[in-house]
């Protein structure tokens, strides 16, 4: 966890009073709409379908147990009772009443929480590894710079009118858990032939209408040198991107129209400029950010503790076990990722209840310390291998121990037209006809790791181009019509999917999806072969003709 | 169901009225006969044609205070008058999400 100082309380308590005055003079009408708007958006909330939207920011996806214990208070006294975990380390609430919203934001700042960089056209919240600190093989805690640039971000005047919204992922190990490359900036934290910590920087992903993969823009950048390279970055993409079209306001189309190499001169021109003035990082300031991180505890256990091993005799243990726990890099204990998709759930939704209930089994089980992923799930970071058992029987009576994690029914999906303004067609119910579909566990083990991910416009949150199958919902003469992508992924070897043909109907995409999953267990040469693996051995016609033979 | 948000020009082809969200707590309303707002579809204010459209926008735009986000919406009159949202997005609006809430499973 880290320890907010006082400056950081300071600035959040005095936002949440700034915030309160101006939902004042909103609502007595000194403020237009016109006015406010700029300014709700840059606490968080959003207007959509039904009702406000308020987003949380989840730095980093780390939360405190007393943290999570106040997202759930939120969703009981000011919203219906749940939350829904989004892609990007935040918590949206759909049912906030905007007269109600600084009590709630007042309720979040006594727990050092904020909705700052959750929305607007500003640096958005810093997202990283889920498994930082804990993943065995990691470079070191991504954190650590997450924090450092979410505080020097965050409410700075040249980041905070940018042309579009502008995020960025920080990972530090090998498999890359943070999406980096659909990221406007996307960081890799590396170490040099001389051993001192740097990073990969990467620019231009992202998704959206034109997505793109970003690209590899300097190979190393030395820590200390991270604040004066990102803001060279912005500083380009503020001069010359694009305010006149909506549509082409962000990075990455900066970065295809100048073309990497260019981009990058006009970057290292920009750096070459600021590199050694104050923003060259000093030792003793990242150490102090490290320092503010605190670790358990950790006590000296055996690797295969009695408690595991008994338990592993119940089958239903063991399934969830091996797709829910992963390696920890302090032998005896473990990660548990916790998934939010339930069958017939919606998914990364969580209720109050649960959060509260997580809330106590983190404390008993965790060190009072919860994660946040991009995938929609939650993890408990520290988790004894003795109290796997324990901890799984818990979560089940929770509703949370559904054992498909990286399987078929794990599915991230956008709030879709169920929610939200934007949407052209509904991203849940289909999410949900496919948990149905592929509730048998046996079937989805036998299909293994397999990502579907599923948007309701060409938005893209629920990040549909780099799904195993990729879903997104349009409109066509009044109806909802879904186009079908395979092949995309968000991992280090991040690829956008492949458009497989014509869109299907509402009803149609859970059949479609059954084909391709056939298709897939028909043509695989082993067991072992996965999913992407028969895709990229074969391509997609293969899965185009099974799924189009027939319609 | 394209977005609202993406609707340049008022041009309607068929009875529409206007809708938007109450400023103080987001909920969805619509624009009434009697320049007012009701949660109630049944009281809104139905316009035929452009100009009418374009009228009962421009008075729900000014009502700032009121509600935000105005904007036309198509809806249908049903044999016995009854007013029905024109389309899916706005039948969710009126009636709630398709899927079930998690905290009333």
């Amino acid at each position: 966890m880290y320890a907010y100082d006082e400056i950081d309380r300071t600035l959040v308590n005095e936002r949440v009073s700034e915030f309160r005055d101006q939902v004042k003079r909103r609502l007595s009408g000194e403020l237009t709409e016109d006015e406010f708007k700029i300014l709700r958006l840059q606490n968080g909330v959003y207007l959509q379908l039904h009702a406000y939207m308020f987003r949380v920011a989840i730095p980093y996806g780390t939360l405190a147990t007393n943290q999570l214990r106040a997202l759930a208070h939120v969703a009981r006294k000011y919203d219906r009772g749940y939350g829904h975990f989004t892609t990007r380390q935040n918590i949206q609430f759909n049912w906030i009443k905007l007269a109600e919203l600084p009590d709630a934001l007042a309720d979040l700042a006594e727990v050092g929480i904020h909705a700052m960089q959750t929305s607007g056209n500003n640096m958005r919240n810093v997202t990283s590894d889920q498994w930082a600190g804990v993943a065995p093989g990691e470079i070191e805690d991504p954190r650590i710079w997450s924090e450092l640039i979410r505080q020097h971000t965050t409410l700075h005047p040249e980041f905070s009118f940018l042309p579009r919204k502008f995020k960025i992922a920080i990972t530090a190990s090998d498999h890359d858990r943070a999406a980096i490359k659909i990221h406007d900036i996307g960081l890799r934290l590396i170490k040099n032939e001389k051993n001192e910590t740097g990073f990969e920087v990467l620019v231009g992903g992202g998704l959206g209408r034109t997505p793109f993969i970003a690209k590899t823009i300097k190979h190393f950048v030395h820590g200390r040198d991270i604040l004066s390279y990102i803001e060279a970055i912005l500083r380009v993409y503020n001069q010359y991107g694009r305010r006149d079209n909506i549509y082409k306001a962000r990075i990455k189309i900066l970065v295809h129209e100048l073309g990497i190499e260019k981009f990058s001169r006009e970057v290292e021109d920009e750096w070459q400029q600021i590199r050694n003035s104050s923003l060259q990082i000093d030792g003793e300031v990242i150490e102090d950010i490290r320092s503010r991180f605190s670790y358990p505890a950790y006590e000296k256990l055996p690797h295969m503790p009695d408690q595991l091993r008994q338990a592993a005799a119940d089958p239903d243990f063991e399934a969830w076990r091996k797709n829910s726990v992963a390696p920890h890099k302090v032998q005896g204990y473990s990660i548990v990722t916790i998934s939010l998709k339930p069958t017939g759930g919606p998914p990364g939704d969580a209720t109050a209840e649960q959060m509260d209930a997580l809330a106590d089994l983190a404390d008993k089980y965790s060190f009072g310390e919860i994660r946040v992923g991009h995938e929609q799930n939650l993890a408990l970071p520290h988790v004894a291998k003795r109290d796997l058992p324990a901890l799984w029987k818990a979560l089940d009576k929770l509703g949370l121990a559904t054992p498909n994690v990286n399987l078929i029914t794990d599915i991230i999906a956008c709030p879709g037209l169920d929610y939200c303004s934007l949407a052209n067609a509904r991203s849940i119910p289909i999410a949900q006809e496919l948990t149905r579909r592929f509730a048998n566990h046996e079937l989805a083990n036998l299909i293994g790791r397999l990502h579907i991910n599923i948007s309701g416009c060409i938005n893209a949150c629920g990040h549909h181009h780099v799904g195993h199958i990729g879903i997104l919902g349009v409109e066509k003469n009044g109806e909802e019509v879904y186009q079908i992508t395979i092949g995309g992924r968000a991992d280090e070897n991040a690829a956008l999917g492949t458009l497989i043909g014509p869109g299907v109907k509402f009803d149609e995409v859970a059949d479609v999806v059954e084909d391709i999953v056939e298709a897939y267990l028909a043509l695989r040469e082993r067991p072992e072969e996965l999913f992407m693996d028969t895709v990229k051995r074969l391509g997609v016609e293969p899965f185009k003709e099974r799924v189009y033979a027939t319609r | 169901m394209t977005s609202p948000l993406e609707q340049k020009k008022i041009k309607i082809a068929g009875p529409s009225v206007v809708t938007a969200n109450r400023t103080w707590d987001g909920i969805v309303v619509y624009r009434t006969a009697a320049k007012g707002w009701s949660a109630e579809l049944s009281e809104a204010a139905i316009v035929r044609n452009s100009d009418e459209a374009r009228a009962l926008l421009a008075e729900s735009v000014a009502d700032d205070v009121g509600a935000i986000g105005p904007y036309i919406a198509p809806v249908q009159i049903g044999e016995d008058g009854k007013i029905l949202p024109g389309n899916l997005r706005e039948q969710i609006r009126r009636t709630g999400v398709t899927i079930g809430q998690p905290a009333q499973a």
